[in-house]
């Protein structure tokens, strides 16, 4: 029997299938998070963080 | 060791005389483990199949006994009670295993663009390898980069990385010898790696030469930094992980996944260097092009850009210019990266799918690489007058548009048809030095000529005079050397693909070599300025610490007790 396992088979299953659109919307999720009004004010402030002095 | 050491230390700020002096778990555990291998070691190197690993195996005995005397010596030495989380309700930062590091990267810098020079000359002129296989050039150029990527830029990694978690954390590092563990180390890996290369040791794997026992030692140091890391930020005062961190942590876990990936060989022997790799053929071509190209995506593209995001708006004081596109740089970075290795095997035996996938990859990459670099440059706004009156911020913007340039670059040379021309020509070396000299170089010597003062507690720099002579005589080094190659490469390429009218090779090998020449001369002599150009900053840096004028404290911040 031939195997199933040749990488071939592995990498362009694990390509096409199901992780394109589980990494896209994970992104897409992460760009909301980022882009969100609400956290902002955090944003701001974290983007200041280097400069406090402690 | 590290959790014993963190817990301990938030009542000793009290004057406690009742505690009495005893070692720690870490402290007895480790003086042991360590008297255990020095033991081990001495009978490898005694019964070792080839004389470089003997000597490796004495290095490691002798290395192994120092540390039982280091971590002797210093329980004598120090108080009772390990040094406090805070004291007076500041964070005791840890700035010793930092300096270390900031040392180390200094002196494998220096060293590493010397051995450049060296066989940058001897392809200009051959005699001078002197027929030594010593001093080949195929033994020192994998010393060579190895010097300046993991020697020269792990130091510089480590330090920042380790002075940045406590500032943007505020809290002290985790552990106690911990860190110490991790950059001497890390050091003793490189020593034991270079010294291997010259002696013949060798995986024959660009970017990973060291041989297996280098490698689990350097999986163990990459664990515990790891750890270190980690603890650090959990133990962490600001609620917020601040952004390097993020890039920070990509850079140690994806490396410590790259390196196991790519590097398990089963030793003809426990006792002799030479080992085999499991892969073979195609797939241990692109495992090592999984690892080669993601050690530049995640060692010196993710890491550097921490030292970006944090030490770019500290000089310049400004704040980063959009925190929410740091976020999603990041995550592009991360998503995108790992898929770019195929492009490294064009017109392979490697699928053509997979050269495609890589290429794909390597070509969206230019979305996050310019986001990032807009992100950098732009946190100069409201601040661009002080790179006219600070060499260390012009050095470090200069660096991110290097960066620019190097990753607008890397993209179009993925590109299957222009591969066909850059590819195992010179360009590539002229495309992988414009973002080592230009990018790497310059962040992490802005870096270092910021942290040095800071670590060492100076009011500032010994000569910012001497910094922007360093800087003029690197970039004049750099251009030459970058111009030199591009020129080099594409004729190269083009001597490669030209064919008579009868459909014969127009040029024989050797008339390209020729052609090669003078543009090999102008390529050591840039190399030559940069190495200039670093000596300049040794003798600065040297003075900073040894004259420089202390930076007045408030009477609570102690120094650190190293």
């Amino acid at each position: 029997m031939k195997a199933i396992l040749t990488f071939d088979n592995l990498a362009s299953s694990l390509v096409t299938t199901i992780w394109t659109p589980v990494f896209v919307a994970i992104f897409l999720a992460i760009v909301a998070y980022a882009f969100w009004p609400r956290n902002k004010a955090a944003f701001d402030e974290a983007a200041r963080l280097p400069l406090r002095e402690e | 060791m590290v959790s014993g050491s963190v817990f301990f230390q938030r009542e000793s700020a009290m004057p406690q005389p009742s505690i009495s002096k005893s070692m720690t778990i870490g402290e007895s555990g480790l003086a042991v483990v360590f008297a255990v291998t020095a033991f081990l070691c001495v009978i490898a190197s005694a019964k070792a199949l080839d004389a470089p690993f003997a000597f490796h195996a004495a290095l490691g005995a002798a290395g192994s006994l120092a540390a039982v005397f280091f971590i002797v010596n210093n329980y004598y030495d120090r108080p009772a009670s390990l040094p406090a989380e805070e004291i007076n309700g500041r964070p005791n930062y840890n700035m010793g295993p930092i300096k270390f590091s900031s040392f180390m990267a200094m002196f494998w810098g220096i060293a590493g663009f010397l051995v450049g020079l060296i066989i940058a000359s001897q392809l200009a002129w051959p005699a001078l390898n002197f027929d030594l296989p010593w001093i080949q050039f195929g033994r020192l150029r994998p010393l060579h980069t190895s010097a300046v990527i993991f020697a020269f830029g792990g130091n510089v990694l480590l330090a920042t990385s380790f002075y940045v978690v406590q500032k943007s954390c505020r809290a002290r590092l985790a552990g106690y010898l911990a860190p110490w563990f991790v950059v001497v180390g890390y050091n003793f890996f490189i020593l034991v790696a270079g010294t291997g290369y010259l002696l013949g040791v060798t995986q024959g794997k660009e970017y990973a030469e060291p041989e297996w026992y280098s490698d689990l030692w350097l999986t163990i140091v990459w664990v515990v930094y790891l750890l270190v890391f980690l603890v650090t930020i959990i133990k962490r005062r600001e609620p917020h992980i601040f952004v390097a961190n993020w890039f920070y942590l990509a850079f140690i876990v994806t490396i410590a996944v790259l390196h196991l990936g790519n590097n398990p060989a089963l030793p003809v022997s426990i006792l002799g260097s030479k080992s085999y790799i499991a892969w073979g053929g195609i797939q241990d071509a692109m495992f090592q092009w999984w690892y080669g190209h993601n050690a530049v995506g995640f060692f010196l593209t993710a890491g550097f850009l921490a030292i970006m995001y944090y030490f770019i708006p500290k000089r310049a004081e400004r704040p980063i210019y959009s925190y929410r596109l740091s976020i999603i740089h990041f995550w592009a970075l991360i998503f995108l990266y790992i898929w770019a290795g195929p492009h490294h095997l064009h017109y392979t035996a490697l699928p053509d799918w997979t050269q495609t996938l890589g290429m794909t990859f390597s070509i969206m990459l230019w979305m996050p690489s310019w986001g990032g670099m807009i992100n950098g440059l732009m946190t100069l706004s409201g601040a661009w007058d002080k790179l006219r009156t600070d060499p260390v911020l012009r050095m470090l913007v200069v660096s991110v548009a290097f960066y620019g340039m190097s990753t607008f670059e890397g993209p179009m040379m993925s590109i299957k048809v222009v591969n066909s021309l850059s590819h195992y020509t010179d360009w590539t070396i002229g495309h992988v030095h414009s973002g080592a000299l230009g990018w790497v170089g310059f962040v992490s010597f802005g870096a270092l000529y910021c942290l040095v003062p800071w670590a060492w507690n100076r009011k500032g720099l010994y000569s910012l005079k001497l910094v922007n002579w360093h800087f003029w005589i690197a970039t004049l080094g750099i251009v030459l050397y970058i111009s030199a190659m591009w020129v080099s490469g594409i004729l190269q390429g083009l001597m490669w693909r030209a064919y008579t009218s009868l459909g014969f090779l127009e040029y024989s090998f050797i008339e390209t070599v020729e052609a090669m020449h003078p543009f090999y001369i102008i390529r050591a002599a840039g190399g030559a300025l940069f190495l200039i150009g670093s000596l300049i900053m040794a003798y600065n840096l040297w003075m900073t610490v040894r004259v420089g004028e202390q930076e007045v404290q408030m009477p609570v911040a102690l120094q650190p007790a190293e």
